[in-house]
């Protein structure tokens, strides 16, 4: 049987990839490339990544890239927008980056109607540093620093719908989840083309696999990741 | 030679700094308001109104007006920055990626009183954390002016260091020269007299660019790092910068920098109408610090005068640049975040020489 071929996008020298098995980002990654390669932009794009598991992304495609940190890829993002609006800017973080420390930045450039797309993996937790509580914790969800469950609140943080609210007339807004990737590919497909059609900010949720952080087996990841979907709705919020 | 028309105008240090930036071809700002470089994004702002290729983005904040400026910078346009401050002290984030990234960025800094958020006047007490930043080596290039004139002059070449070598430059000024008014020459460049930009990314004729701030093993950023100390120390002497005014053959030196020593200059002058002969070194570049020319400057003196509007964080790097090479007497004459005097500088020489 022929295995199905990777796009072009991805750099043949990143595999095998430096993701932990059964790791999200290689999924979103993978869709990310292809998408590049399917509305042929790989030449005009620029990949911005933020720091944890995602900066592991730096050289995983042949597309320019930058690695910054701290969410703070939304920032320099929209800068490189703003200096070269010709080009098509991807920003790349997780939840810890975009929802925590890097909110700030995130909302912001939501708020001024930034024409950037942003994707954002959403595993509940800071995976890089082992593992530790982060925004979008579940309540009573068990990590490196809520122990037993404790220390967790009450709900998690709904990034999506938090941005919506603040977002301009013509941004785009959705949830996806890697369990779907053709649902995940569409979404983000509408973002890119939202950029490409200068209609300003646009964002995509995607809730993610972290099965060495959750501790997790093939099945038990899979059931963590049904009830993610159950607290976080999948689906276009604004369009 | 053809003869330059130079513009003499009347201007405020922080309207000095913004034509300075035109001149030399900057084309795009991002900032935080924070007082005394505010005027910076309001006058950028204007300017950005009245022509559209200009690009002014008001932040949320200052890290994420220094990562918007390399983000600029990524893509070829001149970029650049002003803050002071606990607003200098958040930039540190952005401008250590810069360092790390080998980014040229231009950051104008118009010191305030510290700690924290002080006083707003008189102040060099940003000196360890703009030559030095955040958790790296100081790969950074500082101009320290002494005045209005300075401050158009050593802008258009901050401007040109940053571009011409890639390490961030700093224009290291004050409360008191930011408000400062008075009379500038606004000399004209000519196109060759600009260090062009140019593009990291999405570049037809090269390959794809992988940039990184993160190395997953130490040798790998180790070695990148004798890269940059080695590029540093290559430019160190063609960059750093000093003066020494009044009697070389004096045995009493003063050192000071930015306005305190104009401050010291006056009193140079005065002592020497009243026959008493001071030498004064003032460094042009904090960094890389012009060591050669302070070791000149110090050869047979008997007395040294440190004085600065902070505790000691110049004297430190004169005494380090002097250590084991002369038995000549340090005094001191530090205030932080106060003004120096000339009048405070003589009577301080008159009681070294009693």
């Amino acid at each position: 049987m022929k295995s199905p071929r990777f796009p072009d996008t991805i750099k043949e020298s990143s595999k095998p990839s430096n993701f932990c098995p059964g790791c999200g980002h290689s999924i979103i990654l993978k869709n990310i490339g292809q998408l590049m390669a399917d509305m042929k932009i790989e030449k005009k794009t620029v990949f911005a990544i933020d720091i944890g598991c995602s900066l592991l992304a730096w050289d995983f495609f042949d597309v320019d890239t930058f690695q910054t940190h701290h969410g703070r890829t939304t920032a320099t993002a929209l800068g490189m927008k703003r200096a070269n609006p010709d080009a098509i800017i991807l920003a790349y973080m997780g939840d810890g980056g975009g929802y925590a420390i890097g909110l700030q930045n995130l909302i912001h450039a939501c708020y001024r109607n930034e024409n950037i797309t942003v994707i954002l993996a959403n595993n509940t937790m800071f995976s890089m540093t082992g593992g530790q509580m982060a925004p979008t914790t579940l309540p009573g969800e068990v990590t490196n620093t809520t122990p037993d469950g404790v220390f967790t609140a009450d709900k998690p943080f709904y990034g999506p719908e938090m941005l919506a609210r603040e977002a301009h007339e013509g941004a785009y807004i959705a949830r996806a989840a890697v369990s779907n990737p053709g649902q995940a590919y569409s979404y983000m497909k509408n973002a890119i083309q939202n950029q490409i059609d200068g209609k300003g900010f646009s964002f995509v949720e995607i809730l993610s696999y972290c099965p060495i952080n959750w501790k997790t087996d093939a099945e038990g990841s899979a059931k963590f990741l049904e009830k993610m979907k159950k607290t976080f709705p999948l689906g276009e919020i604004k369009k | 030679m053809a003869q330059v028309k130079v513009k003499s105008v009347l201007m405020t240090g922080n309207q000095v700094v913004v034509k300075a930036a035109l001149t030399v071809g900057a084309e795009m700002f991002s900032g935080y308001p924070i007082t005394p470089t505010t005027e910076i994004l309001s006058e950028w702002a204007k300017e950005a109104e009245k022509d559209k290729k200009l690009i002014f983005l008001q932040t949320e904040d200052e890290p994420a007006a220094g990562f918007v400026m390399v983000g600029g910078v990524s893509m070829g346009k001149k970029a650049w920055t002003a803050t002071a401050g606990v607003g200098n002290v958040l930039m540190q984030d952005p401008l250590s990626m810069a360092e790390a990234m080998r980014m040229p960025t231009v950051t104008y800094v118009g010191q305030r009183g510290g700690p924290s958020t002080g006083t707003v006047v008189y102040s060099q007490q940003e000196l360890n954390l703009t030559r030095m930043g955040g958790n790296g080596e100081g790969m950074r290039i500082v101009y320290a002016p002494s005045n209005l004139q300075e401050l158009y002059d050593l802008t258009i070449k901050a401007f040109n260091s940053a571009w011409k070598y890639r390490f961030p430059a700093f224009i290291l000024s004050d409360g008191y020269l930011a408000k400062s008014y008075g009379e500038v020459n606004l000399w004209p460049l000519k196109k060759s007299d600009i260090v062009p930009t140019e593009s990291a990314f999405l570049n037809p004729k090269k390959q794809p660019n992988n940039i990184r701030n993160c190395f997953s093993q130490e040798p790998e950023l180790y070695n990148h790092l004798l890269e940059d100390f080695a590029d540093f120390a290559s430019i160190s002497e063609k960059v750093a910068e000093a003066e020494v005014i009044g009697d070389k053959n004096s045995h009493i030196l003063v050192c000071a920098w930015g306005v305190v020593a104009n401050s010291a200059k006056t009193a140079v002058d005065e002592l020497e109408r009243q026959g008493i002969s001071v030498k004064l070194f003032r460094p042009i570049t904090m960094r890389p610090f012009p060591v050669k020319e302070l070791q000149k400057a110090a050869e047979g003196v008997t007395d040294i005068l440190i004085t600065e509007s902070a505790n000691g964080q110049f004297g430190r790097i004169v005494r380090e640049t002097l250590y084991g090479l002369l038995e000549a007497e340090i005094h001191r004459l530090y205030k932080p975040a106060m003004g120096v005097m000339p009048e405070e500088i003589q009577s301080k020489i008159r009681e070294v020489m009693r």
